[in-house]
């Protein structure tokens, strides 16, 4: 089974206008075991979506380097040329699916074109295609809406779509980058309900962002706690909620539990503490 | 939209949504649903002007919502009435302004006997061939070049200062180069209003690259795309709205360009005979090409926004 490894990672972003440079991330050492549910919890600018990009090749690191499995991760070429159509790029692979907080979906195409759009970029037949987006389809609930148009549809329901269009591809491991940040309450416990079941059903490895203290604890096996300037992980829990809520079936028992209460009161005031702390620079 | 809203209901706990579809048909107004049959004349003419119902989902308050096409009928009515009273009570000479009925009588003479050795439909027809067959060469050309200078930046660098500088240039003064160039037949009007809708046809299919969302990029790499199933599955695509939008902007300047390009040894066309007829001070045939004119350039934008809806109906979403 093939891990993700984060070896000593630091970010610089040059400055703006010959300006200071910005360290997003420093001295990031950690890793991701198979079937990890790990979710990064951390005030702005602390270097989370940083950290996923990374993961998901969109950028390289300024140091230290990246592997899954026994490849190593590269970043997109900062300068693409446009002569080489053709080429593969380096950087993001269809081993790790991203399911991004909105307007990724492609309005053009409905529910199941672009659920199956990865296998009809890699030429897998359509029939075949179809079986396979309608399963995941049918897995996230979305079944009766195969060819609604994707702009209508409800930004739960879009993000329903986003996660399916990811598992179809059939990823080593999922990067959600605040995917239910854009949904109200209710539809957002009900995702996060779904997000579990999901990785029940597949045991994929998942790093999922949030800024919701309460989301955090309730999905991770793993939390870890970033901070900012530098960006860099402070904290790590290892949970159970998620597997306790798969075993009772009932998020508010679980939420209402004494040690979550205290574990979110814990971590709410190393948060609290950073955006003090923060707020000082 | 409140397919969407059923959509929603049937999704169990995604209930958030439904309760919009009674608060909504609560808050319209009763004065603004289709008015009964026994409601009096007066009122159902009122009716007409009133703003109308918004679409669901639309929000209530945004300053120049509702109808307005009933204003624009009545404006238009009021204009051409006036016209017709101004020339009827002799307050202007037909000199300068004809009668309606004059501008009409002449529609159908010209129409059946013709103007300057030309019936009406050959000069439509001409006008036509040049101004579409100038549209067609700039589809085939300024989409894919404005597309090329989106994705690569040599491309970009390359037409950006020719474009750029040709651009604001009124077409009048280039007109006489190109017809040292091209000579004074059908090739120097072609290419006049040409390159009136080059450019914003270019302009207008770059923009569309660069507007791509940069998510829908990434997340097309992250399912295994390649360089060249990107530029064709999602910038092409996403592209589209605004190419759409290019060509109907630039099938505009090309009719603005028409007369311009009609003003050197013209057999026949609109612009021909509406410049011919100036000469000879027939100011109704003047007004006439006027109004054809219009008329073909309003039914053709017209049929470009049929178009966008049926190719485009993502847009704005």
């Amino acid at each position: 089974m093939s891990r993700l490894q984060i070896h000593d990672v630091s970010v610089v972003y040059p400055g703006l206008n010959g300006g200071e440079q910005v360290r997003a991330l420093s001295n990031i050492n950690f890793t991701i075991e198979p079937g990890e549910f790990v979710v990064a919890l951390g005030a702005s600018g602390c270097g989370k979506t940083t950290l996923l990009s990374l993961m998901a090749g969109f950028i390289s690191p300024s140091k230290g380097y990246l592997t899954l499995g026994d490849s190593t991760l590269e970043g997109l070429p900062r300068v693409a040329c446009g002569v080489d159509l053709e080429d593969q790029i380096t950087g993001p692979g269809k081993d790790r699916g991203v399911v991004f907080q909105k307007h990724a979906l492609l309005p053009w195409l409905d529910v199941i074109e672009n659920t199956e759009f990865g296998l009809k970029l890699q030429g897998v037949p359509k029939r075949e295609r179809r079986e396979r987006a309608a399963a995941f389809l049918k897995l996230v609930g979305l079944e009766d809406f195969h060819h609604h148009p994707v702009y209508q549809l409800s930004g739960g329901m879009q993000q329903r779509v986003g996660i399916a269009r990811a598992l179809t591809n059939d990823p080593k491991m999922l990067l959600l980058d605040e995917p239910l940040g854009a949904l109200d309450a209710l539809t957002r416990e009900v995702l996060q309900e779904l997000l579990l079941d999901v990785w029940k059903e597949t045991r994929k490895m998942m790093f999922f962002i949030t800024h919701s203290v309460e989301e955090a604890l309730f999905m991770a096996s793993r939390l870890i706690i970033m901070s900012p300037r530098p960006g860099r992980i402070t904290h790590e829990f290892k949970l159970d909620f998620n597997e306790r809520f798969l075993e009772c079936r009932d998020a508010r028992k679980v939420k209402s539990m004494p040690e979550f209460i205290q574990m979110r009161e814990r971590v709410l005031s190393i948060i609290h503490g950073d955006e003090l702390s923060g707020g000082m620079h | 939209m409140s397919a969407t809203k059923t959509l929603d209901a049937r999704l169990i706990g995604e209930a958030s949504d439904t309760s919009d579809e009674s608060t909504r048909l609560a808050h319209e107004p009763a004065a603004e649903r289709t008015p009964a049959p026994s409601v009096p004349l007066i009122k159902r003419i009122a009716a007409l002007f009133a703003a109308g119902p918004v679409k669901p989902g639309e929000s209530y308050g945004a300053p120049g919502q509702g109808r307005s096409l009933a204003i624009s009928v009545v404006t238009a009515v009021a204009l051409i009435g006036l016209w017709y009273i101004a020339t009827a009570a002799g307050w202007v000479a037909p000199l300068f302004l004809p009668s309606p009925v004059a501008v009409v009588e002449r529609f159908w003479e010209v129409l059946t006997q013709g103007f300057a050795n030309a019936t009406l439909l050959e000069h439509t027809g001409w006008s036509m061939l040049r101004v579409f067959g100038a549209f067609a060469l700039a589809m085939a050309t300024a989409i894919p070049i404005g597309i090329f200078m989106g994705v690569n930046r040599v491309a970009r660098g390359l037409f950006d200062p020719i474009i750029e500088f040709y651009r604001p240039l009124p077409p009048l003064a280039y007109l006489p180069l190109v017809i040292i160039w091209l000579g004074i037949g059908e090739a120097s009007k072609v290419v006049l209003i040409y390159m009136a809708i080059f450019a914003p046809m270019a302009l207008s299919a770059r923009a569309g690259v660069r507007s791509v969302a940069i998510e829908q990029i990434h997340a097309a790499y992250s399912m295994g795309a390649t360089r060249w199933q990107v530029v064709r599955y999602i910038i092409l695509k996403s592209a589209l709205p605004e190419i759409l939008t290019g060509m109907r902007i630039g099938i505009g300047f090309g009719w603005t360009t028409l007369v311009a390009a009609e003003m050197v040894a013209a057999q026949a066309g609109l612009g021909f005979m509406v410049l011919n007829a100036a000469e000879f001070l027939v100011t109704d045939v003047v007004i006439m090409g006027i109004i054809v004119i219009g008329i073909i350039a309003y039914l053709f934008d017209m049929l470009m926004r049929f178009a966008e809806r049926k190719l485009v109906p993502w847009k704005g979403r």
